[in-house]
């Protein structure tokens, strides 16, 4: 079942757990803009110590975020041979230089300056990823929603962002049972059938799916109606965490952070920070 | 008298999708702090009178309603479901899809969010009312983190926070087993008798509700309500069996040893029965009933040798399991919900694989032998068959592990129409499967399994949340099955299923097998009964109470005579 629960909130203490979900959702997309825009390798190389010394604070084992980390990984390897294929003189029009190291053919050379690139383009994913995963595994999905609608989100578009959260579990398990019965019946989503097969195969799991959630979401919609759910403007949250000192200043020192970062990429004009010249 | 909480006065309801009223002409009176249960077969009109009360009809469900429904007093028209969530608290059949919360302390608060209570006073009324439903020590707990009946207790929880005078609970049995199922009936007395709350109670299973003493019982049939008297009358009148709601058994067994039950004779609870009336004739039924006569078994067709296994590796979820099944044979799998019934029907369909042991399946070790080549001797029935439909029609439903099997159409046809004919669909073959009753739709996803020729089939809850005409129809039908050679197993908590069908229970507590026995002694057993939240049957305590010299002797003698009465009843 471990996979089931791959990307759920994780019950912990530490000292990430206790920070604010506000915080944790601002420090996210802080680091997500900092990586999106910034090619300085020396920025981007700090950033990621950085990440891992967060991820090591949040006492959240490798092996708990195996499967995504393995699943990014194929990613990031895919994204790096795509780039190689369509354009492998990308880092010689970034640079400007062209240090050849050897040549498969005459359109496939390897040069220096391609392959700085892809290492920053690898970096930016070992960047963001951590800080990502954390971001969703330590934020209790409705102390989220609790911060959110504290922020001025109306608390409905919160709750229903919680409530997916405290659902997906489920719906995880009845995708893993609905699969195996169907495979017991022959749908087979392996590499070894034509990809027509393959989608088939898989409107015969999702179909179920769909219309099972649906009459799990009439259910809840009116177990919720009967207890009061929106009958008045605002509501309370059981879970609500209050915005601590230590919140304030990590929001204070993630600007700070950000801004520092974004000057130190483009002071010199461009994003990238180039070691040829 | 005292004052009514609810009083329906000449109701009537038309639900605007549906061509018929399902509610018609209604007069119902509930008064302060009656016990109440409402019983009924699927589609008598129960629910669309929970939803009347509740509010969901008119918030959720649209309709016509004709006639006067007022609750304290008041026009119902005028109270919406917010104002009604304040006097009455619904605690719904699923109680895991009821479960709004990320743990269960934030599940009970959630109706007190919603009035914007304070934290530290949401905090107070959440430690007082979970100490009421004795569920204090699991606050922290995500729900997948609890059983099926403490979800329950929460969802009963949550209702308490506001101080409701009316608790109105839909099918409260349905998903639990026994031993919870009566644990759930006695916390429910207790709050009546200790608050004075009113209690309506939904349910056809009307021996597990009987369990504690209830006021009145109305039964509903098409819409109607076709009596309104207390237990005792009630069951003297041979009215349920006639409006297809089951009776306690042990009410059956007096009825088949010719006893005319009156209501002096207090039949609404085995304690308070009297046992001198009916002492003599069911001893002189009981010395005549022949004993039937041994079966031959069968050769093994499946064998489990010390199947252990575990999820992570770390802890163990079976321990050393091992029996066979045989040829031919219908037998049930016992215990309570996450004792490792399911993980180990997902054992033996190689959902997962067991750490240790083996699973030889006709003499072939069944290691290494993928999902979908098991899927041809053994075939999974999963328990709702929403989970398993995804074609429009049912003939290219039933043909879909044929034609994923590349299997001739031609063929596909024959086959898939012979199947039909076996399950008695094939007057329904180009229906859509949206057109069909939730039984129906099990007798396709059964004959979509049956198609492709397995030895066995394994049934996951076959009845869960069925009434008794469908519960009948779904236990015939797989009878007719077992009598064409097909071996047949089941997981259940469903005690009578167990009973009346099955020949042997394989019995899992803890996820180590305790017993392995035909269903009357497993049922006589307190030794086994505990551990596995199992309940005693009453005809048990009947012989015992009666003082009939072998209890577990009447309670085999009981089930060969309803055999063979259903038997004849059938032909």
């Amino acid at each position: 079942m471990a996979s089931v629960k791959m990307l759920s909130y994780i019950k912990r203490d530490s000292p990430i757990h206790r920070l604010c979900g506000v915080t944790k959702l601002y420090t996210f997309l802080v680091w997500t803009i900092v990586c999106m825009l910034s090619y300085d390798t020396r920025v981007l190389l700090v950033v990621m110590a950085l990440s891992i010394i967060i991820f090591y604070l949040a006492k959240i084992k490798l092996e708990e975020v195996r499967f995504v980390l393995l699943f990014i990984l194929f990613f990031l390897l895919l994204n790096n041979i795509t780039i190689y294929l369509f354009s492998p003189e990308e880092g010689v029009k970034i640079y400007g230089t062209r240090h050849v190291l050897f040549q498969f053919t005459n359109r496939y050379t390897v040069t220096k300056e391609q392959l700085f690139y892809l290492f920053n383009v690898t970096l930016k994913y070992f960047t963001v990823v951590p800080i990502a995963l954390l971001f969703i595994v330590t934020t209790d999905p409705s102390e989220f929603a609790s911060s959110l609608s504290r922020i001025g989100i109306s608390y409905r578009i919160s709750y229903a962002v919680s409530i997916t959260l405290r659902y997906i579990a489920d719906i995880q398990s009845d995708y893993h049972n609905i699969s195996q019965s169907q495979q017991a019946r022959g749908v087979d989503l392996s590499k070894n059938v034509p990809l027509r097969k393959r989608i088939a195969g898989i409107s015969s799991i999702a179909v179920p799916l769909i219309f099972s959630s649906l009459d799990r979401i009439e259910l809840i919609s009116n177990a919720m109606d009967l207890r009061g759910f929106g009958k008045k403007e605002k509501r309370t949250w059981y879970c609500a965490r209050p915005f601590q000192r230590i919140d304030s200043i990590v929001i204070i020192g993630v600007t700070l952070f950000g801004l520092a970062a974004l000057i130190i990429t483009f002071h010199d004009g461009t994003r990238f920070y180039n070691p040829f010249i | 008298m005292s004052e009514p909480v609810i009083e329906f006065k000449n109701y009537s309801f038309h639900y605007r999708a549906q061509e018929k009223p399902t509610l018609y002409n209604i007069d119902l009176r509930i008064t302060k702090g009656e016990k109440i249960l409402i019983a009924g077969p699927s589609g008598s009109g129960k629910s669309t009178i929970v939803h009347c009360i509740n509010g969901l009809i008119p918030h959720y469900y649209k309709g016509e309603s004709t006639g006067e429904l007022l609750i304290h007093g008041e026009k119902a028209e005028n109270l919406k479901i917010f104002d009604r969530s304040k006097i009455i608290g619904t605690v719904l059949q699923d109680s895991d899809g009821q479960f709004v919360g990320q743990s269960v302390g934030e599940d009970i608060a959630f109706a007190l969010e919603n009035e914007c209570t304070t934290q530290p006073e949401m905090k107070d009324i959440v430690d007082r009312v979970s100490k009421i439903v004795n569920i204090n020590r699991h606050l922290e707990n995500a729900p997948q983190e609890i059983s099926g009946g403490q979800k329950q207790r929460v969802s009963l929880a949550g209702v308490l926070v506001d101080d409701v005078d009316i608790l109105l609970f839909d099918e409260p049995l349905a998903n639990l087993d026994p031993a919870t199922g009566r644990y759930t009936m006695e916390l429910i007395d207790r709050l009546s008798k200790e608050t004075g709350k009113t209690i309506i109670i939904v349910e056809h299973r009307l021996e597990d509700v009987l369990w504690c003493p209830i006021d009145r019982v109305i039964v509903m049939n098409d819409g109607r309500i076709v009596a309104d008297e207390p237990p005792d009358q009630i069951l003297s009148t041979g009215l349920l069996r006639q409006y297809g709601i089951r009776e306690p058994l042990y009410i059956t067994s007096l009825s088949y040893a010719g006893i005319q039950i009156t209501p002096e004779m207090h039949p609404s609870h085995i304690n308070t029965l009297k046992m001198d009336v009916v002492r003599q004739p069911l001893l002189r039924w009981y010395q005549q009933i022949p004993p039937s006569e041994a079966e031959s078994q069968a050769e093994s067709i499946l064998s489990l040798q010390n199947v252990s296994f575990s999820y992570d590796g770390l802890h163990e979820v079976l321990h050393h399991i091992r029996f066979d099944i045989h040829k031919g044979e219908m037998s049930a799998i016992v215990g309570k919900n996450g004792a490792g019934k399911s993980t180990l029907c997902k054992l033996i369909c190689g959902f997962e694989k067991p750490c240790s042991g083996d699973i030889i399946m006709n003499g072939k070790n069944l290691n290494g032998v993928s999902i979908r080549d098991r899927a041809n001797t053994v075939g999974y029935v999963m328990q709702n068959p929403n989970q398993m439909i995804s074609k429009v029609l049912i003939r290219e439903e039933v043909g879909l592990g044929l034609k994923l099997r590349d299997v001739d159409p031609q063929e596909i046809e024959e086959r898939v129409n012979a199947v039909l004919q076996i399950c008695g669909l094939y007057p329904f073959r180009n229906w859509p499967i949206s057109a069909l009753s939730y039984g129906q739709k099990k007798r396709v996803t059964i004959a979509s399994i049956l198609v492709l020729e397995p030895q066995i089939i394994l049934l996951d809850e076959p009845t869960a949340g069925q009434d008794f005409r469908h519960y009948t129809e779904i236990m015939e039908f797989l009878q007719t099955l077992q009598e064409r050679g097909l071996t047949i197993l089941l997981i259940t908590h469903d005690m009578h299923l167990m009973l009346e069908y099955t020949r042997r229970a394989i019995v899992i507590a803890d996820g180590r097998l305790i017993c392995d026995d035909s269903p009357a002694r497993v049922l006589s057993d307190l030794n086994i009964i505990r551990p596995a939240d199992l309940k005693e049957t009453s005809l048990f305590t009947l012989a015992e109470k009666a003082c009939l010299d072998d209890p577990l002797n009447f309670v085999q003698c009981f089930i060969d005579y309803d055999r063979r009465v259903r038997k004849t009843w059938h032909q």
